[in-house]
């Protein structure tokens, strides 16, 4: 019997406004604790909230970009319950009249493309922090985080496996950041998946029972944690026991899930109105318009770049993922008029180096100009592809132009015939046994040689023209 | 009579007696000049202690002002600590203290009337001229009623609630409480205002009120609705005040109408669904992890439980219980949302009835102050003595208080004025003229 795998995801997402959804209090990430607060976000008795306009207007943004029908009457919407990261013990969240509602994201999956279903987007507060210290038995509270705008995006239970659900939510991250709504940091906290699975026969339309999985961290965990469940659901089946309707963790070191609680234990939130904050409605003209200012999301600009700048599918899908790299590369296309040769920088040797310092290349040294520069020198033959690689580094390094580097390196690659043919000669006379390997038939010397003569000139040498000047050497010596 | 330095030497002398201020720090307040004021427990000031007359906040000294004590400091008021309430306002007699009752200044045997009983006995004995309360259900009307003072519960949305510990945040209004009019209005001028911090102010400008001191109600339409006049409940002597009040008004040109407002009988089990669950929601932060009272214990939910337990009186919990069920799964339908719409048909009949006339008239209490512990042990007749001051805060409108006559026993009794929404100075104007053609605002109780 096989068993089709049913997901669906719950995102939440930090928005990146200055301040918090319901107060003044700064956003940024890092301070000291409980450095970033007031009454309202410590939920002093007597404060009240304020709607955070740009919150707002950052949800409506990623919702239109995910297709959504935007709702007309906006009202937020207390959900309680008691937690001490929770200073009013309620959250400010939506429940009956999200912000959005029957959205989708395209994506490409097992080589065809699909549409997931989004349920609904909505806008809401994040609790504060708690840090556990098992040692002295005390708990601390950090409530820098308590108000900051929370964007949760449900999903329909559209995606049929771990690794599908992980293509999703690459994609939803990519148009979040393209919107610049959030910088979808999933080691920060500003990026949260939760998920929910269930199996049912193939070819069932029913669907399964389903647990909800929390405590995923990373990628990697939220597709490991859905095939771990998956794989306790199906034998459980098997087994002829019946699957509970439960949340359940993630453990990153025994790697399975736990239950954590049950049905039973399920809260009732007991949803009202919030009466501190007025309901109004939602010009569509204003929704008009900002739909009609939406950037060139992800999946359009892969199109664009293989159309119009004949990149491969896959090259052209890795570079539109990420705004910032997807504008580098344009703008180094445009200067270096080669975007096959900038693709290829980007997608290797800079994407290694970006991997590498753990950084975006919006915080290096490196500019489009550079990579123009360092492709045209190339070109021109100033230097070799071999020595570009190493001014890739100084340039990351120092954040002088190529150009400069070469005149101060004096890296200019060597095509001289004459400033050649003497080296060349050189080298010959230092490795009298490879010339007469050639002599006696072994091809692959000559490959030798020419390294001798890379090392002598430090790789300045053009290497196609030594070997042509080396062959008519050896020929003639 | 009105410096810091005599309202010292009164409270000094009756309130000992009275219990109407609960905190004043009197070293402070004689570094201050300006008017002197008094504010109910549940609104921050900045450093003082302010524990809405609860053990629960125990200790707890908001790092801030409410928006209205900045308002009165730019002004140049003399804070004069705080006064006395119902424990988070949930009551009608200020009984509910954990300071113990505050006493009427009129007869020390019977209630002030609450939840701002402690502002309205200050203001009749002569502690402070004025006090600042706030009104839910009543809660600062009815006590003015009882102690013969005057009070006026404004516009929803024209008073920021930035700063009031909050009981049910769709009906809370701050207001003030003083001995007359004319005081009355100027402090509600000072208080009234948009503000930013309160996404429930209304940005409309504020009038100036003692524009509407003019005395003059001539053709003044007042509309009497007969739903407050019923056969039974209503006091005799309280109804027999307000007929010679009618007559009063009638003398100097106004013009009573008959009117209805059929959705009345309906206000008050309205108000006990939607107050107490908006309360309960209000209350939850409350819990010991913060500020105020920590109980010891060995588990957070148990610090939790004792705390809550230990640190609210019995009405805080019956509120809490009350609410909590009515917003709760299977529940909300039937009970809230229900409540929420019977609101608005109550608040559709006071549209039409302002279509009829400027302003309404009606009992403000319908008996003049009980005793103290007469109705303490039975929390349904307590709730009716908001009866006739509730439906105001349902819709949303205005409403004053002022005297209008005695009973037998020398008991003050109060008159309300209701108008549309943001026209307080149909009120004050209507008030005004009243209180000026007679004198029942300017006796005193004897201490």
């Amino acid at each position: 019997m096989n068993y089709e795998t049913v997901i669906g995801l719950e995102v939440h997402s930090q928005l990146l406004t200055e301040s918090k959804a319901f107060c003044g209090c700064s956003t940024k990430f890092g301070l000291p604790p409980n450095s970033s607060t007031c009454p309202v976000c410590q939920g002093l008795p007597g404060a009240l909230p304020v709607l955070n306009e740009k919150a707002f207007l950052y949800t409506i943004k990623t919702a239109l970009a995910l297709s959504c029908e935007i709702q007309s009457f906006i009202k937020f919407d207390r959900k309680n319950y008691y937690y001490p990261d929770l200073p009013k013990n309620f959250q400010i969240s939506q429940y009956d009249k999200p912000l959005a509602y029957k959205g989708e994201l395209e994506i490409e999956w097992d080589g065809k493309k699909k549409k997931i279903g989004i349920t609904r987007v909505h806008l809401e507060e994040d609790a504060g922090k708690l840090m556990h210290d098992a040692a002295k038995g005390l708990s601390y509270l950090d409530l820098n985080r308590s108000g900051v705008p929370l964007l949760e995006i449900v999903s329909e239970p559209d995606m049929r496996s771990p690794e599908e659900a992980g293509v999703y939510l690459q994609n939803l991250k990519s148009i979040l950041q393209y919107l610049k709504v959030s910088d979808c940091n999933m080691e920060e906290g500003s990026l949260r998946c939760d998920a929910n699975i269930s199996v049912r026969p193939e070819g069932e339309k029913t669907l399964g029972v389903k647990t909800e999985l929390k405590n995923m961290n990373s990628f990697k965990a939220i597709r490991d944690a859905l095939a771990s469940e998956r794989k306790r659901q199906v034998e459980l089946i098997q087994k002829g026991e019946k699957i509970e309707q439960e949340t359940r963790l993630w453990n990153e070191e025994s790697r399975v899930t736990v239950s954590m609680r049950t049905k039973e234990e399920t809260h009732d939130y007991r949803y009202f109105p919030e009466p501190d904050l007025i309901p109004f409605t939602v010009d569509t003209k204003e929704i008009e318009k900002m739909k009609r200012s939406l950037p060139e999301l992800p999946q359009a600009k892969k199109k664009r770049f293989i159309s119009e700048y004949g990149l491969g599918g896959y090259d052209a899908g890795v570079l539109a993922r990420d705004m910032e790299i997807s504008d580098f590369f344009e703008e180094a296309a445009r200067l270096s008029k080669k975007p096959k040769e900038a693709a290829n920088w980007l997608l290797g040797d800079i994407a290694r180096i970006l991997n590498e310092k753990k950084t975006s290349i919006g915080d290096t040294a490196l500019k489009p100009t550079h990579l123009a520069g360092l492709i045209k020198l190339i070109q021109s033959e100033e230097i070799t592809g071999k020595t570009a690689k190493g001014i890739l580094g100084d340039v990351f390094a120092t954040g002088k132009s190529p150009e400069e580097v070469v005149k101060d390196k004096s890296l200019t690659q060597i095509t001289d015939s004459g400033e050649l043919t003497s080296i060349i000669d050189a080298a010959l006379k230092e490795n009298k046994k490879s010339v007469e390997d050639y002599k006696k038939g072994k091809a692959n010397a000559i490959m030798f040689l020419v390294g001798q003569v890379m090392r002598k000139t430090k790789g300045k040498a053009n290497p196609q023209k030594v070997k042509e000047i080396l062959k008519k050497r050896l020929n003639n010596a | 009579m009105n410096t810091v330095k005599a309202c010292i030497s009164r409270i000094d002398e009756v309130n000992d007696k009275l219990n109407a201020i609960i905190y004043l720090d009197k070293e402070k307040a004689l570094k201050q000049s300006g008017t002197p004021i008094s504010i109910k427990d549940n609104i921050c000031v900045k450093n003082e202690p302010t524990t809405c007359a609860s053990k629960i906040l125990e200790g707890f000294r908001p790092p801030y002002d409410a928006t209205v004590i900045e308002k009165l400091r730019k002004k140049g008021f003399a804070l004069m600590g705080k006064c006395n309430m119902d424990e988070f306002a949930f009551g009608s007699s200020c009984e509910t203290s954990r300071y113990g009752p505050t006493r009427n200044p009129w007869d020390t045997e019977r209630i002030p009337g609450g939840s701002s009983g402690g502002g309205a006995s200050a203001v009749a004995a002569g502690e402070v001229p004025m006090a600042l309360g706030s009104d839910t259900g009543g809660s600062i009307r009815q006590p003015a009623a009882l102690c013969g003072v005057v009070g006026i519960k404004p516009t929803y949305g024209r008073v920021s609630r930035y700063g009031l510990i909050a009981f049910a945040s769709s009906l809370d209004q701050i207001g003030p409480i003083a001995k007359n009019v004319k005081d009355a209005a100027l402090l509600l001028g000072v208080i009234s205002g948009y503000d930013e911090k309160d996404s429930t102010s209304a940005n409309l400008p504020v009038p100036d009120f003692m524009k509407s001191l003019t005395k003059n109600i001539k053709n003044m339409k007042i509309g009497i609705p007969k739903e407050y006049f019923p056969e039974k409940g209503l006091d005799k002597e309280v109804s027999a005040a307000i007929e010679k009040a009618k007559n009063t008004l009638k003398g100097l040109g106004a013009n009573p109408i008959d009117i209805s407002l059929p959705h009345t009988k309906y206000a008050v089990s309205c108000y006990y669904i939607i107050a107490p669950a908006e309360a309960s929601s209000n209350l939850a932060r409350f819990d010991g992890d913060q500020y105020g009272l920590r109980e010891n214990a060995s588990s957070m939910i148990d610090m939790h439980i004792k705390t809550r337990t230990m640190g609210f009186g019995n009405e805080a919990k019956r509120r809490i219980l009350l609410g909590t069920y009515s917003l709760s799964s299977g529940y909300y339908e039937a009970y809230y949302l229900k409540a929420t719409r019977v609101r608005t048909l109550i608040k559709n009949d006071f549209s039409a009835a302002f279509k009829e006339c400027d302003c309404i008239m009606t009992p403000t209490s319908p008996t003049p102050a009980f005793k103290i512990g007469e109705k303490i042990s039975e929390p349904l007749s307590m709730y009716l003595s908001d009866i006739f001051t509730i439906p105001a805060n349902l819709a949303g409108i205005p409403g004053i208080s002022i005297p209008c006559g005695f009973t037998k026993g020398g008991l003050p009794v109060g008159l309300q004025f209701l108008a549309k929404a943001f026209d307080e100075e149909t009120l004050i104007r209507a008030a005004y003229a009243f209180e000026q053609n007679t004198d029942f605002h300017t006796k005193e109780p004897k201490l």
